[in-house]
């Protein structure tokens, strides 16, 4: 039995960047840098922790069936994933951008249904169903900016950063769906099974947050 | 899309599954070997109808249910019908207007319940379901009962390094009543409770207006888990809550110690935030967990008054689990390879009927060859042959 082995699942990018300081604070270092290494199971300076690096859409999923213990993901994913089977105790507030309803310059009405191109379709719905407006979704995996220019659809709904991308495709964003933060998930099981390890680390990593943002201010 | 073309018409749907001999063999040694157990401990099994007006099968258990239960209409009077999906609120229909007794009633079942999305894991869809309830009897002990039944399914099916997780639902229940919480709002923080998101239970609370006492026991309450120790941190915690809370800490405290006393090495684990089966548990829920699984393996819980809709409130515990992913997950599972069968030879005289018809008589497994069939007695898994020697058929081994 290893009650002491953690599996850290994590994305490349954005929130692999922002997450290595934190787990630095941690006491944990990656060996490998997963943008130059092949390999999808990283060491650490640590023999008991390895780090996975998938898709991060891939992480709630991970994460949920237990194939790691506890993983980073964005609440724009979360939510999108519906977060059944998991624990996300901790806001890391990294990678922070927000959840946007997004059309053409002027917002030009529409008189029919509205089309909202999106990778978001679970939020997407949610967030029309409460305002009890009845939407047509379309799926896409990526380009959203792309739709409304080319007529497959009426507004997106997106995460935005800075803005530029929507700008410079003739885009405003029009309202806010939700602020986004990566959060700390763990698995269920892990959480009860691997208690001492598990909430060792969440404490590590909730004292790292603090201590980055106490340098910030 | 095609149906029932060539190439897909032996396709089954998903999370449906079919046992072959292999695997029928083990299930059923071990179905035996359950059923005989519960039978020991005083169990009497119930095999509750696979179809019920709807209605009957939804009661007291309310929305936990009504999503995951496939349904259809009885031609006869019109009203929906439904596959059952999980056989508790059949054994306390039973219990509240059939047996109709006041003393405790114990009841076990053990059978294939249908649900319209996949569970968990396996993603099975027609999971079998091997459970004990325990009516009639509201005290510490009758929970402590059903633990020990679950953990001897556990032990009987060869599932090893096995956790406990216990949990309290009155707890978080008093607080939002203590809260003044309406229903929107309870269900809300009860998602958040479940996810353990501080960060959303901060903001459901802001929302809510809820402050004072209230608002550091509701905050902290997700942070209350880990060993027995945490129920010591518990009671300073929750120093200001109202009396059902303490009394569910007192309760936890006792089982915890009758569990130390009884099974000095399973690690049981505390989670005051942990409200599986919220809808209609009343008391004590607790879950099995073993290592490498990320998913909880048995549950059960205390869930009184169940009966009433039926007629008769009662005290009642239970457990449930399903034994395919008990299956999936032993480590000692009974051999099915076992090669121990007679192979007697194709024919039709009298004296090869009555020593076929003998041996089976005393418990051997005869394969009678058919005439012009092919293969050796070891396809057919037999280690042994009946031969003619001189007047009579003798069985010797087959080297």
């Amino acid at each position: 039995m290893s009650d002491d082995t953690l599996t850290i699942a994590l994305s490349k990018g954005r929130i692999y960047k922002e997450t290595v300081p934190l787990l630095a604070q941690a006491g944990i270092e990656p060996v490998d840098d997963p943008e130059t290494s092949r390999k999808l199971i990283l060491d650490t300076n640590l023999p008991n922790v390895k780090l996975v690096i998938i898709r991060a859409s891939d992480v709630p999923t991970y994460v949920q069936y237990g194939a790691a213990d506890v993983g980073v993901a964005g609440k724009d994913v979360l939510m999108e994933h519906g977060g059944a089977g998991l624990y996300e105790p901790l806001d890391l507030r990294i990678a922070k951008c927000k959840l946007m309803v997004a059309g053409p310059q002027g917002n030009p009405p529409t008189s029919r249904r509205m089309r909202i191109a999106t990778k978001f379709v679970n939020s997407t719905r949610r967030y029309y169903a409460a305002q009890g407006k009845q939407v047509e979704i379309i799926k896409l995996y990526g380009s959203m900016e792309l739709a409304p220019l080319v007529g497959l659809s009426d507004r997106i709904v997106d995460v935005v950063d800075t803005g530029n991308t929507l700008k410079a495709n003739g885009l405003m964003p029009l309202e806010e769906i939700a602020k986004i933060s990566s959060r700390l998930v763990v698995n269920k099981a892990s959480m009860k099974v691997k208690h001492a390890t598990i909430s060792q680390f969440i404490k590590h990593m909730s004292k790292a947050v603090d201590a980055l943002h106490a340098e910030a201010s | 899309m095609n149906t029932g073309t060539q190439q897909n018409r032996w396709v089954l749907p998903d999370g449906i599954e079919e046992l072959l001999p292999d695997q029928s063999v083990i299930l059923e040694t071990l179905r035996r070997a359950l059923l005989d157990s519960y039978s020991r401990w005083g169990y009497e099994q119930i095999m509750p109808p696979f179809l019920e007006f709807l209605e009957s099968l939804l009661t007291g258990t309310g929305h936990d249910l009504d999503l995951s239960t496939f349904r259809v209409t009885d031609p006869v009077t019109g009203r929906q019908m439904g596959l059952r999906s999980d056989m508790t609120p059949q054994a306390a229909r039973i219990d509240a207007h059939i047996m109709k007794s006041d003393l405790p009633v114990r009841l076990c079942y053990l059978g294939t319940v249908l649900r319209t999305t996949p569970q968990g894991f396996s993603g099975s869809r027609a999971p079998i379901q091997a459970g004990c309830e325990l009516f009639g009897h509201a005290g510490m002990e009758s929970v402590l009962e059903v633990i020990e039944l679950m953990m001897e399914t556990l032990r009987i099916t060869g599932v090893r390094d096995v956790y406990l997780d216990l949990g309290h639902v009155m707890i978080f229940r008093s607080l939002v009543a203590q809260a003044g919480l309406d229903a929107d709002a309870e269900m809300g923080l009860f998602d958040a409770m479940q996810r353990k998101a501080n960060p959303e239970i901060g903001e459901l609370l802001d929302e809510q207006q809820i402050g004072g006492a209230v608002r550091d026991m509701l905050t902290i309450l997700p942070e209350l888990n880990g060993n027995a120790d945490i129920l010591e941190k518990a009671r300073t915690a929750l120093s200001e809550a109202p009396d059902p809370v303490q009394a569910a800490l007192t309760e936890l405290s006792q089982l915890v110690n009758l569990l130390q006393r009884d099974y000095p090495d399973l690690p049981v684990h505390i989670d005051l935030a942990e409200l599986r089966g919220y809808q209609y548990h009343s008391g004590i829920v607790f879950a099995a967990f073993t290592t490498g699984y990320g998913e909880e393996i048995a549950r059960g819980g205390r869930y009184d008054g169940i009966g009433e809709v039926f007629g008769r409130s009662r005290p009642a515990t239970g457990f449930s689990a399903d034994l395919s992913t008990l299956m999936d997950l032993s480590a000692s599972l009974p051999d099915a390879t076992d090669m121990n069968s007679i192979m007697a030879p194709a024919g039709d005289d009298a004296d090869l009927r009555t020593a076929i018809k003998n041996l089976r008589a005393e418990g051997e497994r005869v394969v009678h060859a058919l005439p012009g069939q092919s293969g050796v007695p070891k396809d057919f898994g037999c280690n042994r042959e009946l031969v003619k020697q001189g007047s009579d058929w003798t069985v010797r081994d087959i080297i």
